[in-house]
């Protein structure tokens, strides 16, 4: 066994694990996306990718160069911020103090502007909801749609996304982990792929 | 982390964990809403026992914009002057739901005793304590050098130190709790401090303190320090004489339009001036110095109000 091997998943994560989405399975889903992004905004007009730290940044980067490639007009800069939601949690008094990570917000701002939330996973809805108070700070946008690479269901809130990479029925006791090349890299290899951990 | 009492003990990656939430407090200041909702329903209390201005009310302006509820207390007009000891008023402040408090003391290791002993389980943030510590000045200079620091190199301040910064400290260092704060913490974060001050203003053991001593201004600007950092002539703290005249401190010790001038002539033009308010201008800073562009004051006040918000925002979030 040559634990340099990218694709043996197996040297990373434990036994009871696997692989739901690979890396090619990534690229696909966010294609597909981006171009429903597109279609559902009937073009690139007034729009805004917003990342929730800390995999939805990079997402949101990979969306907004599909966006870039469908329509060249579109100047990457001004199409994909990020959106912390730290301070709008509604678990600060528990665990650990997190460190917030920086908004960064396209210089023509959020009023009147489609701004899409873009996150890895969908689970409770609870950093959607944080997402959604963190932006009327911020800005009026016209419309907000949310964009997620992985549905697991289990929702606290009722909230629910626009465009879902892929829809994934889970147990509570399973764990679901995006490891993307941007934000997870292990060993100097670059994984990009979604497994699922854990379960009866 | 669960007190804020000094920064002796503070280590460097408590330190940079607090200056790069501090950041991200900052980008809030320049948004129009400047509130987070964060501290939502908690009280903290401030509890002056000396006169402040900025302190107090960059405190307060942290709290309120995170959302915390704020009661302030100040010792004059209390029953502090009917004989209501420390204890008692803190326990009162903890039954009225204070869940922080910020104490602002005369005596040395009032803000220690607060946290050390049962009498409440509030976060204590010690806001000044006699002539021992001052750490959120500290944190808040350390902040403002650092974004000067960063800005001069051109790179992102987030998660770098000040190493091979030097910073001069000019003045009654004997009496200042800002200088001990800014020296451990400085220290911490690889910058290189000088004090100058006259040796009636210098404490008793300095010499096994972590830093250069000068006696004489001019020639530790000629080192081309990064930072000089002005302290205030605490006219209220002397009950002698430390030095012959304030004419003579102003001209030994003051930065003075002279002194301004000869950094502009050694081509010093990334040399920043701090002062910890409130100044006393002509006696230890000159109007022209501390309107000057290199006076960076101002920034001061308002990063004050970022590290407080940091500071509060990691004591009161999470489990302890």
């Amino acid at each position: 066994m040559n634990p340099a091997d990218s694709d043996n998943r197996s040297t990373s994560v434990s036994a009871t694990s696997r692989t739901v989405l690979t890396g090619s399975d990534i690229e696909r889903v966010l294609t597909r996306i981006a171009h429903e992004i597109i279609e559902a905004n009937k073009g690139t007009k007034d729009l805004v990718l917003l990342g929730i730290p800390t995999r939805g940044y990079p997402l949101a980067q990979r969306l907004g160069q599909r966006i870039a490639a469908a329509d060249p007009t579109v100047d990457l800069e001004s199409l994909v911020g990020q959106l912390d939601v730290t301070m709008y949690r509604d678990d600060l008094r528990h665990g650990t103090s997190r460190t917030p990570s920086p908004t960064r917000i396209p210089a023509q701002g959020l009023d009147d502007q489609v701004v899409v939330l873009v996150d890895d996973v969908l689970f409770s809805g609870r950093t959607i909801r944080a997402a959604l108070d963190a932006l009327a700070d911020i800005g009026r946008p016209r419309t907000v749609r949310l964009a997620v690479l992985v549905d697991r269901g289990h929702r606290q809130l009722p909230i629910r996304a626009d465009h879902v990479g892929k829809n994934l029925p889970t147990a509570l006791s399973e764990k679901v982990q995006v490891r993307l090349a941007e934000t997870d890299q292990s060993d100097g290899t670059p994984i990009t792929d979604v497994v699922i951990e854990g379960g009866a | 982390m669960k007190h804020l009492l000094s920064t002796y003990d503070l280590s460097r990656a408590d330190a940079l964990r607090i200056l790069d939430v501090t950041e991200e407090m900052a980008a809030v200041g320049t948004r129009e809403v400047k509130k987070l909702p964060a501290l939502r329903g908690r009280t903290v209390a401030t509890l002056f026992f000396e006169d402040s201005t900025r302190t107090r009310i960059s405190f307060e302006a942290a709290a309120k914009r995170l959302s915390a509820d704020v009661i302030n207390f100040a010792a004059k007009g209390s029953s502090v002057s009917k004989g209501e000891s420390l204890k008692d008023t803190a326990q009162t402040l903890e039954a009225i739901g204070a869940e922080a408090v910020v104490i602002r003391h005369g005596a040395s290791g009032a803000a220690d005793r607060l946290a050390q002993t049962d009498w409440i389980s509030a976060a204590v943030v010690n806001a000044g304590d006699g002539t021992h510590e001052h750490p959120t000045q500290a944190l808040l200079d350390a902040f403002t050098l650092r974004q000067h620091w960063a800005r001069v190199h051109g790179v992102d301040p987030t998660g770098t130190d000040l190493s091979g910064m030097n910073v001069v400290i000019v003045g009654d260092v004997l009496h200042s709790r800002v200088a001990r704060s800014n020296l451990w913490l400085l220290n911490t974060l690889g910058a290189h401090v000088t004090f100058v001050a006259p040796p009636t203003l210098l404490p008793v053991g300095i010499g096994n303190w972590p830093c250069t001593i000068s006696y004489d201004l001019d020639e530790a600007l000629a080192t081309g320090p990064d930072a000089v950092m002005m302290l205030r002539v605490q006219a209220e703290r002397m009950n002698a004489a430390y030095f012959p005249s304030t004419a003579e401190y102003s001209r030994r010790w003051g930065f003075d339009d002279a002194r301004l001038s000869a950094l502009d002539e050694r081509g010093l033009e990334d040399t920043i001036i701090l002062h910890p308010g409130p100044m006393n201008r002509g006696l230890e800073i000159s109007a022209g110095a501390a309107d000057s562009p290199r006076a960076v004051v101002l920034q001061q006040v308002s990063n004050g109000v970022a590290v407080r918000m940091a500071v509060l925002y990691l004591l009161l979030s999470g489990d302890h």
